[in-house]
């Protein structure tokens, strides 16, 4: 199944995209996904362990179970305001 | 109103919006672009956002902070996109029967914000370099 991963910051700049289209086993988790993420851009490795996720906008843990065309996106530690 | 945009933001705008007649206080917060970062000069910054995320982030710590102290309405406008020194990153209007509620649901409402919605700061010196702030 297909899903997309969104990335913002410098780990887009690191990647070279904004957004990545991951095929992964049915049923997989949010880790296994992000195990995916990080062997076709080994760059954003050193980045993965400060780095929460979002699915349908919202942070999930590592265990949540992804379905096909889920868009997930990779917020890495936010430095808004001032 | 809780909002991510490019265009300048308005302090006066959001207090007309949250005032009420039983307000006897708005507090503001105007968060502007400073011109160093630790001591190092910066000539402008670059904020990016996943906008629609941030802006039911925003939403949220709304809510959270209605819940959590004693006031009226509260409003939020995070801008992105180039910003100049001096310019306003961020605004956010509380307002509240009494001022002591509305001093305390601003401050916390700055430090969920901070911590929570997912909006990027990269700064840009005067030097030539740039850097994301937090990340590396």
């Amino acid at each position: 199944m297909r899903v997309t991963v969104k990335l913002f910051a410098l780990m887009r700049e690191k990647a070279g995209t904004d957004t990545v289209v991951l095929d992964i086993p049915e049923g997989a988790n949010l880790a296994q996904a992000m195990a995916a993420l990080v062997r076709h851009h080994p760059v954003l490795e050193p980045y993965m362990a400060n780095t929460r996720c979002a699915l349908q906008m919202d942070f999930v843990d590592p265990e949540t179970s992804l379905a096909a065309g889920d868009e997930l996106a990779l917020i890495p530690p936010v430095s808004g305001g001032v | 109103m809780f909002t991510v945009t490019t265009e300048p933001l308005s302090v006066q705008q959001l207090n007309d919006l949250v005032k009420r007649p039983t307000d006897g206080a708005v507090v503001t917060f105007d968060g502007i672009v400073r011109n160093n970062f630790d001591g190092r000069p910066v000539e402008y910054l670059e904020y990016e956002a996943y906008a629609i995320m941030a802006e039911k982030k925003l939403a949220e710590i709304g809510a959270e902070v209605q819940q959590k102290f004693a006031i009226g309405a509260i409003a939020m406008a995070h801008r992105i996109g180039r910003l100049e020194i001096g310019e306003s990153s961020i605004v956010i209007a509380v307002a509240a029967p009494h001022r002591h509620a509305a001093f305390e649901a601003c401050a916390y409402a700055m430090d969920r914000v901070k911590a929570e919605v997912p909006v990027w700061k990269k700064e840009f010196f005067t030097d030539g370099a740039d850097h994301w702030v937090n990340q590396n």
